[in-house]
């Protein structure tokens, strides 16, 4: 006897299990269908974001960069050009001896030594003390250590505009040996006590950077302990072991300072400003923005434009060739120079 | 034996040997200042000159009360604040916009970063005359009947170009709020490069995880912005923030840059001075004032500070 009841149940169950099949077969060509529009629809509108994304960042970039080209073909314009009551985005004429005139205008290549010295020895005399402190710090145990290095990183929280009024006075007179000096009659005491137009006031306030002992402290401490140990035990002296193992490991952190540094030297204003300002120890920025362009009693934009070039170039080839270790130093200091 | 001890007894100290040039340095440029600044705060009407000739001081808050009642300084400390209140807000949301853009794209990607880092690595005095040089209008008696201009300057041909009435930027009689957007203009341009490499650092250390599981819940771009970019972001934002406001209230060169000196349009001296610069001018003769006021920055950084770190404690997402 055939189950009818189970044959019919069986069959149905079959075919219902066929016709869900289809069903979900139907659902999902749809769905493919479906996907395959809503991945097309999708492509468009990542390719229509790409471009807006490309179209935003290209224009900030051309924002971002038309001050340099305006400062670079202004520079080579005649003054009767940049004075066209329609300025023209290329120059008609290159006149190169804007350069020439500008460079002596700002007596840069005065300015450029001065500044140069400055730069390269108070770079050289920073990094010794920062090595120095930073080993000290980093592989050193001595009473008060911790101490002294939450001391230290505290000063980083004062405005620098703080310290430089008291400084301005100690230059004008070390510890009153100027005055002493004056008192007793002493040449030598007067010019011990007073710095202003020296090289010295121009480099020695501003040795010490704690934030770079901070960083380059972080940068020994990786190297294991156990290498210093192992060269003590081989009598080798402190001294050796900073220059043979040290500072090799770590000379991309101070290729970073060294860079930063120079670039503070070349930029800084402030204080040169305030205690150099004879043409024998003056610093190119504050000697650029000193400078008289006038002539025939206007200003000529050419050769000041000129000068500025001439001023940035040293930067961007600085900036071309160490791009890596300026980026890398400036995303951990937050500091400018 | 004793030579040993001797030995441990020196190990104990050497550390302070290696620091000595470092500390006697920071004793005389860092450490007296703090307590010189402090001390000549706080004795009334403090001034070099008559303290060499034995004069006697004082102790009071009398500087504080002059510098707080001086017009220059109400006026350096209202410029400093509008161009902080406008720049940092504006250079960050900017940086932050461009640091998005340049963490969705490869193509180029490293090149127009390269672009946008440029500005950091210059002068900013000298870049300031450059922006002085675009702003500027060749010429002279500006809205007068026998009005001379040779060249408006290129900004204002690109405004005229525009269909715009050309701008007296920073030329004298120029409009205070022009000044200050000249200022903001150059400032974000400024303020740009370390904030994108800041923010762009922090997006390329993001998890990829929670771009893939938002793009898989079609979460739109707006939101997946706000919702998972903005607070993963938010320790670099705060820290740009912070570091923008401390640059902000020092503010200084850049105003040297564009006008020069004067901090203001020809004939205005002082007019865009701000507290660095109230500062430095009150220097040489009235140190008692200027050290008032240095630790009145010091005072508002701080506080500024503090509430950034309390705001950014409650708001970040670590």
């Amino acid at each position: 006897m055939f189950d009818i009841k189970k044959i019919s149940e069986k069959i149905s169950s079959l075919f219902g299990a066929k016709k869900e099949q289809n069903d979900t077969s139907v659902l999902k060509t749809m769905e493919e269908k479906d996907m395959s529009r809503v991945n097309r629809t999708q492509r468009v509108v990542q390719v229509l974001v790409k471009i807006a994304l490309y179209a935003f960042l290209l224009t900030m970039a051309v924002i971002v960069l038309f001050p340099f080209y305006w400062m670079l073909i202004s520079s080579v314009k005649s003054l009767e050009e940049y004075n066209l009551s329609v300025p023209t985005l290329f120059p008609e004429a290159f006149h190169f001896e804007n350069y020439v005139e500008g460079f002596k205008t700002a007596n840069l290549g005065q300015l450029f030594l001065n500044t140069v010295f400055v730069g390269v020895v108070s770079t050289i005399l920073s990094l010794v003390i920062t090595v120095l402190s930073a080993f000290a710090f980093a592989r050193l145990e001595f009473v008060g250590k911790n101490a002294l290095f939450a001391a230290l990183l505290a000063t980083m929280m004062i405005p620098g505009e703080l310290f430089t009024i008291t400084n301005y006075q100690t230059i004008n007179d070390f510890f009153g040996l100027k005055t002493l000096g004056n008192q007793i009659g002493s040449k030598f005491l007067q010019e011990i006590g007073n710095w202003q137009n020296t090289y010295t006031v121009l480099i020695v306030p501003f040795l010490v950077s704690v934030f770079y002992i901070y960083l380059l402290k972080q940068n020994f401490m990786q190297i294991p302990n156990e290498l210093y140990l192992a060269a003590k035990v081989d009598g080798t002296t402190d001294i050796k072991y900073l220059w043979k193992v040290m500072i090799p490991l770590a000379f991309p952190t101070i290729i970073s300072i060294t860079i930063l540094k120079m670039m503070g030297a070349w930029n800084s204003y402030i204080w040169p400003r305030l205690v150099a300002n004879d043409d024998a120890h003056k610093l190119i920025t504050n000697g650029l923005r000193g400078a008289d362009f006038t002539v025939d009693s206007m200003v000529h934009y050419p050769r000041q434009m000129a000068a500025v070039a001439i001023v940035s170039l040293p930067l961007f080839l600085v900036f071309l060739f160490f791009r890596k270790y300026i980026m890398k130093g400036v995303s951990r200091s937050g500091i400018k120079g | 034996m004793a030579e040993v001890l001797k030995k441990i007894k020196f190990e104990k100290w050497k550390g302070w040997l290696y620091l000595s040039p470092a500390i006697i340095l920071l004793l005389i440029f860092t450490v007296w200042p703090i307590f010189n600044t402090i001390r000549m705060a706080f004795l009334e009407d403090f001034n070099t000159l008559q303290a060499s000739r034995g004069a006697v001081f004082e102790i009071g808050f009398k500087n504080f009360e002059k510098v707080i009642g001086y017009k220059d300084f109400l006026t350096c400390l209202g410029n400093t604040m509008i161009l902080c209140v406008l720049t940092v807000p504006l250079s960050t949301i900017l940086a932050l916009v461009i640091a998005v853009c340049l963490n969705s794209i490869k193509f180029l990607s490293r090149f127009i970063q390269t672009i946008f880092f440029l500005p950091y690595v210059t002068n900013s005095i000298a870049i300031g005359m450059v922006f002085a040089a675009m702003f500027n209008i060749v010429g002279s008696f500006l809205g007068t009947d026998n009005q001379i201009v040779q060249t408006w300057g290129i900004v204002n041909e690109v405004l005229r170009a525009f269909g715009m009435e050309p701008i007296n930027w920073i030329n004298s009689g120029s409009d205070y709020w022009a000044n200050i957007w000249v200022m903001v203009i150059y400032i974000v341009w400024n303020a740009l490069p370390f904030k994108i490499l800041i923010l762009l650092g922090g997006l390329q250390s993001v998890n990829k995880q929670y771009y893939e599981a938002a793009k898989i819940d079609g979460t739109s771009r707006i939101r997946t912005f706000t919702r998972i970019t903005v607070p993963l972001l938010s320790p670099m934002i705060a820290y740009v923030v912070i570091t923008g406001f401390i640059g902000g209230f020092k503010e200084y060169s850049s105003i040297v840059g564009i006008f020069g000196d004067g901090m203001g349009p020809a004939g205005e001296k002082g007019k865009l001075n701000t507290m660095v610069g109230y500062i430095y001018d009150s220097l040489s003769l009235h140190q008692g004032r200027a050290s008032a006021a240095a630790l009145i920055l010091f005072g508002i950084i701080f506080i500024v500070t503090m509430i950034n770190l309390y705001v950014s404690k409650k708001k970040t997402h670590y």
